[in-house]
């Protein structure tokens, strides 16, 4: 029996969880509230001054647990209001390698000028505290647990807060409708042998590697001896770091094959193997195209072409067996 | 198996570490909660626990690591060992005190996470409550106040609010604490009260309380009249009878020993009073002495149900009273009291220590010689106190063996219970049965309520005296030395060098004003707020209609009451909707107006106001003009740059009259 997939299926009951697109605002049927350890030792030490009072007699003592008992009362309602009418919306996940963090970009306001405080954002991957305070909205990168290869859909998200005696905690679930991308792991391994095509004085297609042609936003794969250091210094406000555009020379072409993988290793292996070809080729600035079972991509190079490699390759299961 | 209930949070919400900027907090939370028992605890306990809080901050400061626990651990164990040399146990209240405030010192230095904080916080919640032993009078339930909402300003910026401005953290907390107010009220006046003790009081419980003994000896009254605080208060139904009168009834003493006066038990029986004159109905207020008996004044008529009123008129309660107590009696003030006494009450009022006092006989004597009446005797004594040189004083010098010998042939100088003990010793020895009474004799009217005050420097002893026919009358030899100590008080009575408390003086007006003030807000908080007791709670309930209050329905009031309370307070904190600007509400009413018209004219959330405008006109022409208008004054108040307030006025003026004009129906 799976006992997880029941509690899933459970909880799914429980706090009618259901994929939501777009905007989500926190309504009063989706805040849950219990008492937090702290509040059930507060309660047990009222209990305790409660008979205190009892035994000694002491009228202001039976007030002060009064007082106290009517504070964890209000507190319970402010701790749910610091979640009442807080709204959600998720934005884009940048894609990222097997095993690396993917962050979400997830958007957060408030229909009223009141503030939100020591709010507990958790993907599953540990909570980020966020706060709503001057502005109407803000924005929070929030992690990811780490996924498998492939479209993945985001995890269930907890908006957690305790604020402000930490007697209460009152959290909702979100459940946005969207994927985010995962490419496999790369693993660093020689490129295969390259066939040299001449190609001097073309400048139109692909990167080369001898003539200057000007400056462009750096890409995560560009090799940090483009950067254009000085025409970064020069505005270091400017962000993404400039990089040193090259065209001409002997564009190298390569051929990545499934083919040429190394014996013995199995899909995901091969797979990583692969993308870590299409990183190295990348940086290299060669011209590369992928050759799977059943894909072929023509050969290229550039931040697209790139992406279309990674994504084939995330995406990508052997004939007849399920898509990943 | 990574199976867990849904609710179990699978982090902790918030980050742990405690936040560095809470410490200051925390050391104030415990100098505000523990610092007032600085006053009683021990010195060593003292010294303690202030070196701990001054070395935290220190280390705060410097931000140095915390000490070692086993440092901690030998600390802790060391003074745990001293509590038990101090107090001979652990438990027990004042043992149990000091182990909360050593606690919440060496917790202090072990603050790593947020939840050590919560600890310190919880400790200095419950020892609020702890001090309550030793004092329930305004200012300590004010100054509890404060620190309630300084802890919980501290628990506050424990859970997020660290960043905040002090005085915001404050403020909110003065929030909660203002919000919780109406449930402390509804919980105090309907909670099933249940009258203490739970469990055996320690012995310590009731120390420390000041009131008359069940003895008397030399000395012992003076030092009593000293204390200027108050025996107990009377509310009078009718008028104040005059001060002269006013003689509340203590302990009845009739057996002499050694220089000391006691009680001794006799069988009960009923006292016989034949009424003189009309009868006074008053309800006194007493502060806890930890003694059986109430104070009547003489003679008491009507006691309360649950009290017995003795063969010698003292009434008494059924058990010690610990805790501040309202009791309603009937007197007469003339009166007859066993006129047909026992023998055996008689002749233990003439019982004498052998061998003592030998002068004192032989006067009594002489003086029976020369006319054997009793009601001769004793005014044959008074005479004597008036002619031969007594003075009244505090200071009376210290008697030995024979006390009233030398009091009435050497020293001549005492106070009321030389006067009375000498007076009985007299009678008695004249073969005139007498005894003495101890009690209060006078009191102040406060102004300001009209409250009876009798306080501590009103104690007094005058002697009582059995006379054929006549039955007991009271005798007081005070009033032959001093009338004024009778007419107008101890204070008028004194000679001015001598020490008496402050505030028994009359002489500084202002002073005596602003006690009274003082002492009615005390009776009316001592009335209101600390005799809320069982009785009292199902007087009100009754009163407000609840039959037969018991614990049953009274807790399904105070259900309701919360329950109701706690509505209210959701609706008023979470149904707030958000003030919107004039003009937004203006716009939102024409784009409702607008939606009316047709379902496809709805305004789309992405749509600007100049747009929507345009959009209304084109589908429908006769409305062009205003609705582009309309947008238009709101696009210009709202977006466009600051106007002077008057002109905004005039905008929003036409805003609303360009609404208003709308068709209500879509024009055909």
């Amino acid at each position: 029996m799976d006992l997880r997939a029941q509690a899933q299926r459970w909880q799914r009951w429980l706090f009618r969880l259901q994929p939501e697109g777009g905007a989500v605002r926190l309504e009063r049927r989706r805040i849950y509230i219990l008492p937090t350890r702290s509040g059930l030792l507060y309660a047990l030490a009222l209990v305790v001054m409660l008979l205190g009072a009892i035994n000694y007699d002491l009228a202001l003592g039976h007030a002060l647990v009064f007082l106290l008992a009517g504070l964890g009362l209000v507190a319970m309602v402010h701790t749910f209001r610091n979640l009442l009418g807080l709204g959600l919306q998720a934005g884009t996940v940048a894609p990222v390698f097997a095993g690396e963090q993917a962050r979400l970009t997830l958007h957060l306001d408030r229909p009223d000028p009141r503030p939100r405080r020591a709010l507990a954002l958790d993907a599953g991957a540990g909570p980020i505290l966020a706060e709503l305070e001057l502005p109407d909205s803000s924005s929070v990168s929030l992690p990811l647990p780490p996924q498998p290869r492939g479209y993945r859909p985001l995890p269930r998200l907890t908006v957690a807060s305790v604020y402000p005696l930490g007697l209460f905690r009152a959290w909702a679930y979100f459940l946005p409708a969207a994927r985010h991308l995962v490419y496999p792991a790369p693993l660093s391994s020689p490129l295969p042998r390259a066939r040299s095509v001449p190609q001097a004085g073309d400048s139109r297609g692909g990167n080369g590697q001898e003539d200057f042609a000007g400056l462009r936003p750096r890409q995560p794969a560009d090799p940090l001896r483009h950067i254009a250091w000085k025409a970064a210094a020069r505005e270091p406000a400017e962000r993404p770091l400039p990089v040193k555009h090259f065209a001409g020379g002997g564009a190298e072409e390569i051929r990545l094959d499934w083919q040429d993988l190394p014996s013995g290793c199995d899909v995901e292996q091969g797979l990583s193997l692969l993308t870590g070809w299409v990183l190295a080729a990348e940086a290299e600035g060669l011209s590369y195209g992928l050759q799977l079972p059943g894909v072929d991509i023509p050969r290229g190079s550039g931040p697209a072409h790139r992406q279309r490699c990674l994504e084939t390759l995330a995406l990508w299961s052997p004939p007849g067996a399920r898509q990943p | 198996m990574n199976w867990r209930l849904p609710w179990r949070r699978q982090r902790r919400p918030l980050p742990s570490p405690l936040p560095h900027s809470v410490l200051p907090w925390l050391l104030l939370c415990a100098l505000a909660t523990a610092g007032p028992h600085t006053l009683h605890q021990p010195l060593w306990l003292t010294a303690i626990a202030g070196l701990v809080l001054a070395w935290r901050a220190w280390l705060w400061l410097r931000q140095l690591p915390l000490p070692p626990r086993w440092l901690l651990s030998l600390v802790s164990l060391g003074s745990l060992a001293a509590i038990v040399v101090e107090y001979r146990t652990l438990l027990g209240r004042d043992a149990g005190v000091s182990l909360l405030v050593l606690f919440l010192a060496l917790k202090l230095m072990e603050l790593r996470q947020r939840r050590d904080g919560v600890v310190v916080l919880m400790l200095g919640y419950f020892l609020l409550l702890t001090h309550y032993f030793h004092s329930q009078s305004i200012p300590t339930g004010l100054w509890m106040l404060l620190a309630l909402v300084l802890l919980t300003a501290t628990l506050l910026r424990l859970h997020g609010d660290d960043r905040a401005r002090p005085l915001a953290s404050l403020r909110y907390a003065g929030v909660l604490t203002l919000q919780a107010l109406p449930f402390m009220l509804v919980l105090y006046l309907l909670f099933p009260r249940i009258s203490g003790p739970l469990w055996g009081l320690p012995r310590d419980a009731h120390a420390g309380l000041s009131g008359l003994s069940e003895t008397m000896a030399p000395g012992s009254l003076a030092n009593l009249i000293q204390n200027g605080s108050i025996a107990f208060r009377v509310q009078f139904q009718g008028e104040t009878p005059p001060r002269a009168q006013l003689y509340w009834r203590g302990p009845v003493l009739d057996h002499f020993a050694d220089g000391v006066w006691r009680a001794r038990f006799l069988p009960h029986r009923k006292p016989q009073v034949e009424a003189r004159g009309p009868e006074v109905a008053y309800v006194t207020t007493l502060e806890p002495h930890n003694q059986r008996w109430l104070l009547a004044l003489d003679s008491p008529t009507a006691v309360p149900a649950e009290a017995s009123i003795g063969h010698d008129l003292q009434v008494l309660a059924p058990a010690p009273l610990t805790s501040r107590s309202r009791q309603a009696f009937r007197s007469v003030l003339d009166y007859r009291h066993n006129r047909q006494e026992q023998p055996l009450v008689l002749q233990r009022a003439l019982q004498l220590p052998a061998e003592r006092n030998p002068r004192t006989r032989e006067l009594a004597e002489q003086w029976r010689r020369a006319d054997p009446r009793p009601a001769s005797l004793v005014q044959r004594a008074l005479a004597h106190f008036r002619q031969e040189p007594f003075f009244y004083t505090l200071r009376a010098p210290l008697l030995g063996r024979d006390g009233v010998d030398e009091f009435l042939f050497a020293t001549r100088r005492g106070f009321c219970e030389h006067y009375a003990s000498a007076f009985v010793v007299l009678m008695r020895a004249a073969g005139v049965p007498a005894r003495v009474v101890t009690g209060y004799q006078g009191g102040d009217i406060n102004p300001v309520d009209g409250y009876l005050t009798v306080r501590q420097s009103d104690a007094h002893a005058w002697a009582e005296v059995w006379l054929e026919d006549q039955g007991w009358r009271r005798v007081d030899p005070t009033s032959a030395i001093s009338p004024a100590r009778i007419e107008a008080g101890i204070a008028a009575a004194l000679p001015d060098d001598e020490a008496l408390p402050l505030l028994a003086r009359v002489d500084l007006d202002w002073l005596v004003r602003l006690r009274h003030r003082w002492e009615a807000a005390n009776n009316a908080w001592n009335q209101w707020v600390l005799g809320y007791t069982p009785e009292r709670q199902r007087q009100l309930l009754s009163r407000l209609g609840l039959q037969q209050p018991d614990w049953r329905n009274m807790s399904a009031a105070l259900a309701a009451a919360c329950g109701l309370l706690l509505l209210l307070l959701t609706l008023w904190s979470l149904g707030r909707r958000p003030r919107l600007a004039p003009e937004e509400r203006l716009w939102q009413r024409f784009c409702r107006r607008s939606a009316r018209l047709a379902p496809d004219l709805a305004r789309a959330p992405w749509e600007g106001p100049l747009a929507y405008g345009r959009r209304l006109g084109e589908r429908l022409p006769t409305l062009a003009p205003q609705a582009e208008a309309i947008a238009g004054l709101y696009a210009t108040l709202r977006y466009g740059p600051p106007l002077a307030p008057r002109d905004r006025q005039q905008l929003l003026e036409r805003l609303a009259a360009c609404i208003r004009e709308l068709p209500s129906r879509r024009p055909s």
